[in-house]
């Protein structure tokens, strides 16, 4: 089994699930509780939290920890949106190739009295930062733009659209999800920032939104209060404490392991694009170190995963036909593939378990795979 | 998700290629939507004198479903009259695949549209009267052509420079 999907999710390592067993059948209490059970809940999660914000370089009350990235992104925009709409302010700025959970939460926001203004990219997934700054007025209370691309692997240039925010007067926040563990990430300016811990070798169920002090938010759950009264439900001890250690071990070996995954990455772009009328997609360079994306032409997606899954390499594609909604991947429209492109498109994400004896072995099949779908297509003769 | 019939057609297709000189060929779908099935018959008579379908290819573009669906249709069409398989329905495809998910029934629709327009061509390029149910399902799918070449003008005309390329 070769497993090159680690966008999608990630192995819990063992490290991680050690630090959270104990939080299911010993150290189970509820971190709100006043006895000494409740205490011992709270104190590891506070020690959480110091850690995270530690990483962060933030103060602990920034951190707030939450089911999923998706829920980050949601608090944030939503939570902002609620909170500048009291002071007259209704637009809202996205790149076109955010991940749905934005792109989607925008929709709502429209369909709610919001306005939003989708910021271009160029052909390697690059926002436009003269589009972002022009389309920045005074109504705009967000700017949301992803660090680095899940499809494409791209990586923004966050400083730079941070620097225009603030200069501006307008919050920014980043998806950070995939970026994080993979690159070192420059948080300084950024107003808030949202992580998730299933793509760092951590458990499903948690995530997180960094959120500076002076940027108020609306919750989008009430209750309880807990999470400085931005996110109320008994908080998740086992995942929180499995997320930040998972987030303390990919720190400590990204270096190493960034380095030995990008060059497994190059080896696989470059074996890739030596099979004819294939095309990469998002930055040949400015890309994160485990993310090669292709779009083969004549060939569709579905198809492609699926004949790499008999051979036991499992990888995922941007097509139409792999989708609920049979559209094709908005960020390869975005970036300018036509659509037949985006329908033969091929993500592989590396990992830290991958080794180079299974990338040999998957640029062996891919060429076999894509001849052989190519065989049946009635565009390739 | 997909059943184990379907996989295997998928897996080991059945009768993927071309037929050189084919009586007649049925080109449904478009490349802007991800399927495109293109299928090859050859016509010849049985014991007793009726039209059958003696050999049929396919060459496709698309997911697991359109594959699986183009390497059925073919297969079921071997061998079987033309009258019957006028009636044929997409419900058939499915039944055969031992069900297919709800967003990839379509494809099974592509298929037999596929056979039909097939026999289609062969009736007209025969010069032979085409049976009114036949008549009306071609014009339901040059209509849909049309409005889908109306609609991604831009991308089509794109995707055709793509194809001649080539």
């Amino acid at each position: 089994m070769i497993y090159f999907d680690n966008a999608a999710t990630t192995m819990v390592r063992s490290e991680v699930l050690k630090s959270m067993l104990p939080f299911f059948c010993k150290k189970y209490g509820n971190a709100s509780s006043l006895h000494s059970k409740g205490i011992e809940a709270k104190k590891a999660l506070e020690s959480a939290r110091e850690k995270a914000a530690r990483i962060l370089k933030c103060a602990r009350e920034e951190i707030i920890f939450c089911s999923s990235a998706t829920e980050a992104n949601n608090l944030a925009i939503k939570g902002l949106a609620f909170e500048a709409k009291k002071n007259g302010q209704n637009h809202l700025v996205v790149s076109a190739i955010e991940h749905h959970c934005v792109l989607n939460t925008a929709e709502w926001l429209k369909e709610n009295g919001f306005k939003v203004t989708y910021v271009p990219v160029d052909k390697y997934g690059v926002v436009d930062l003269k589009a972002l700054e022009k389309a920045i007025d005074r109504k705009t209370f967000l700017v949301s733009v992803m660090y680095a691309n899940n499809e494409i692997g791209t990586i923004e240039p966050i400083k730079e659209i941070a620097k225009i925010c603030q200069e501006k007067g307008v919050a920014m926040h980043s998806d950070a999800v995939q970026a994080f563990g993979k690159i070192p990430l420059n948080t300084k300016k950024i107003s808030m920032l949202s992580l998730s811990s299933h793509k760092i070798y951590g458990p499903k169920g948690v995530g997180l939104l960094m959120k500076r002090n002076d940027v108020k938010i609306e919750p989008l759950l009430h209750g309880g209060g807990h999470e400085f009264g931005l996110r109320s439900g008994t908080e998740n001890v086992a995942g929180i404490v499995g997320f930040v250690k998972a987030m303390e071990l990919v720190l400590k070996e990204m270096p190493k392991e960034s380095k030995r995954q990008a060059r497994m990455r190059d080896r696989i772009i470059g074996k890739a694009l030596d099979i004819p009328e294939t095309l990469l997609n998002g930055h040949p360079k400015q890309r994160l170190p485990n993310n090669a994306n292709f779009s083969f032409r004549f060939v569709e997606g579905e198809s492609i995963v699926m004949k790499l899954s008999e051979h036991g390499i499992f990888a995922s594609t941007g097509s139409a036909c792999s989708s609920p909604k049979l559209e094709p991947s908005h960020v390869l429209l975005a970036i300018g593939r036509k659509p037949s492109e985006a329908h033969g498109s091929l993500r592989v994400t590396l990992g830290r378990y991958n080794n180079e004896k299974e990338v040999e072995i998957f640029c062996e099949v891919l060429p076999e795979v894509i001849n052989e779908l190519r065989r049946m297509s009635p565009f390739w003769k | 998700m997909y059943s184990e019939k379907a996989m295997k057609h998928f897996k080991s297709p059945q009768n993927m290629g071309e037929i050189k000189g084919a009586d007649g060929v049925g080109k449904v779908g478009n490349i802007v939507c991800g399927d495109v099935m293109w299928l090859y018959i050859k016509v010849g008579k049985d014991k007793k004198g009726r039209e059958i379908i003696k050999d049929a290819k396919w060459r496709t573009f698309g997911c697991v479903a359109a594959i699986a669906t183009s390497s059925v249709v073919s297969t079921i069409a071997k061998g079987k009259t033309i009258e019957e398989l006028i009636e044929l329905s997409n419900e058939r495809i499915v039944e055969e695949l031992k069900g297919l998910p709800p967003v990839k029934v379509h494809c099974s629709l592509l298929a037999v549209d596929a056979l039909h327009e097939a026999i289609y061509d062969y009736l007209t390029k025969k010069k032979r009267q085409v049976p009114e149910k036949l008549e009306k399902k071609h014009r339901r799918i040059i209509e849909e052509i049309e409005r889908i070449e109306k609609r991604y003008k831009d991308f089509i005309k794109a995707e055709e420079s793509l194809v001649k390329r080539k």
